[in-house]
């Protein structure tokens, strides 16, 4: 963790560069709530001893790097997603067939996020777009400060799209707000029908389920009407479109989807 | 296991209230975690401990109070205890919306 400000861990790198940086401006710093008040009492550990108010949400400084990444993506006309999945679920695959589809028609930018390497930047711009990746060391999950962070070298043009690329993991990202429009959530047909009832908080958070590796189908017994009906049990809201990168399945209604959300 | 980070935020929260409140020692702690939170409880007690260590919270006494989770039936409207996420409703057998037991918050702190 950064000993200044507590902004992510010692192994934290953005862009290939440690993560390190002044702290004397544009930090966030805590006020104090209004109804924040201390009164005296008797107690075990002397007269000094004080009970203190604080009421104070555990995530509040992560929700309001959240809050202020949310403001410059609406100064900018930048609609952001949060791609999140367990390892291994397509979706650096799908998030390049993505670009390469939506080339000519949308500027596209890219966070990518994993614990060591840059491989998924490096594939991401050989397709043509900017990606900064972030290293979290041994961190699970990205939080809201990286992004502010990952955005300062990235630079998304105004009316862009930016895919975030969460680390692979389906239970740490969901309690930490980027700032992004939707959290959107892959799993793949070989990874189980019963993981959103597994992994509920996830799939709660998630405004949209992409059902990745549906050219597999055949090779496996995954159900994928009890799958959508488990996702819709913990998220009644929730959309899901199938898709494959490998065959192009779906690939339209999900283009779709992100022509009518992001403009 | 984003408990850490979690842990982490707490001793910060922790940290500002006692510089605002002159405060060098932290004995006890009130978390409030609700039951639908994602927040393991144990981890989080085991990643408070090591996060607190040599800090004005070391050794502080930690008390979580959970907060039960609660949905409201998209069918019936009405509102019922859930002990997981997708819990359906008991009379419906319809999936619910959550309206409670997600909170995290740092609700209490006793300091010198």
């Amino acid at each position: 963790m950064c000993t200044t400000c507590g902004c992510g861990s010692g192994e934290l790198k953005i862009g290939g560069k440690p993560h390190t940086h002044s702290h004397d401006q544009g930090e966030l710093r805590f006020r104090r709530p209004n109804h924040e008040h201390s009164h005296e009492h008797d107690h075990a550990h002397g007269e000094t001893s004080r009970r203190v108010q604080v009421e104070q949400d555990i995530l509040s400084k992560n929700n309001a790097y959240a809050q202020r990444n949310r403001q410059h993506f609406a100064a900018h006309g930048i609609f952001a997603l949060n791609l999140v999945s367990s390892p291994g679920s397509g979706k650096t695959t799908l998030l390049t067939r993505t670009i390469e589809l939506l080339q000519g028609e949308l500027p596209v930018a890219v966070i990518e996020g994993d614990q060591q390497t840059s491989f998924d930047a490096e594939r991401i711009r050989a397709t043509g777009v900017s990606a900064v990746q972030i290293n979290t060391g041994k961190g699970c999950h990205l939080d809201a400060h990286m992004i502010e962070h990952a955005l300062e070298d990235l630079k998304p043009d105004d009316h862009s799209l930016l895919f975030i690329e969460n680390v692979g993991n389906l239970v740490c990202p969901a309690s930490f707000d980027l700032g992004e429009a939707h959290k959107v959530v892959i799993l793949s047909v070989t990874e189980g029908e019963d993981k959103p009832l597994k992994y509920p908080d996830m799939f709660a958070a998630a405004g949209l389920m992409l059902l990745n590796k549906v050219d597999l189908l055949p090779y496996l017994s995954f159900d994928v009407q009890k799958c959508m009906a488990y996702a819709k049990r913990v998220n009644p809201r929730i959309r899901v479109i199938l898709t494959s990168a490998t065959s192009g399945e779906g690939m339209d209604e999900w283009l779709g989807w992100l022509r009518t959300h992001g403009t | 296991m984003h408990e850490m980070s979690l842990a982490e935020s707490v001793l910060e929260i922790i940290e500002n209230s006692a510089a605002q409140h002159g405060s060098a020692k932290v004995h006890a702690v009130w978390l409030e975690i609700g039951q639908l939170a994602g927040v393991e409880v144990e981890a989080m007690r085991f990643c408070f401990d090591a996060v607190t260590r040599g800090s004005i919270a070391d050794g502080a006494r930690l008390e979580i109070i959970e907060t039960p989770g609660t949905g409201r039936c998209l069918n019936c409207g009405k509102t019922i205890h859930l002990i997981e996420r997708y819990d359906l409703c008991p009379e419906c057998d319809m999936p619910v919306e959550v309206i409670g037991g997600t909170e995290m918050r740092v609700k209490e702190l006793e300091m010198e």
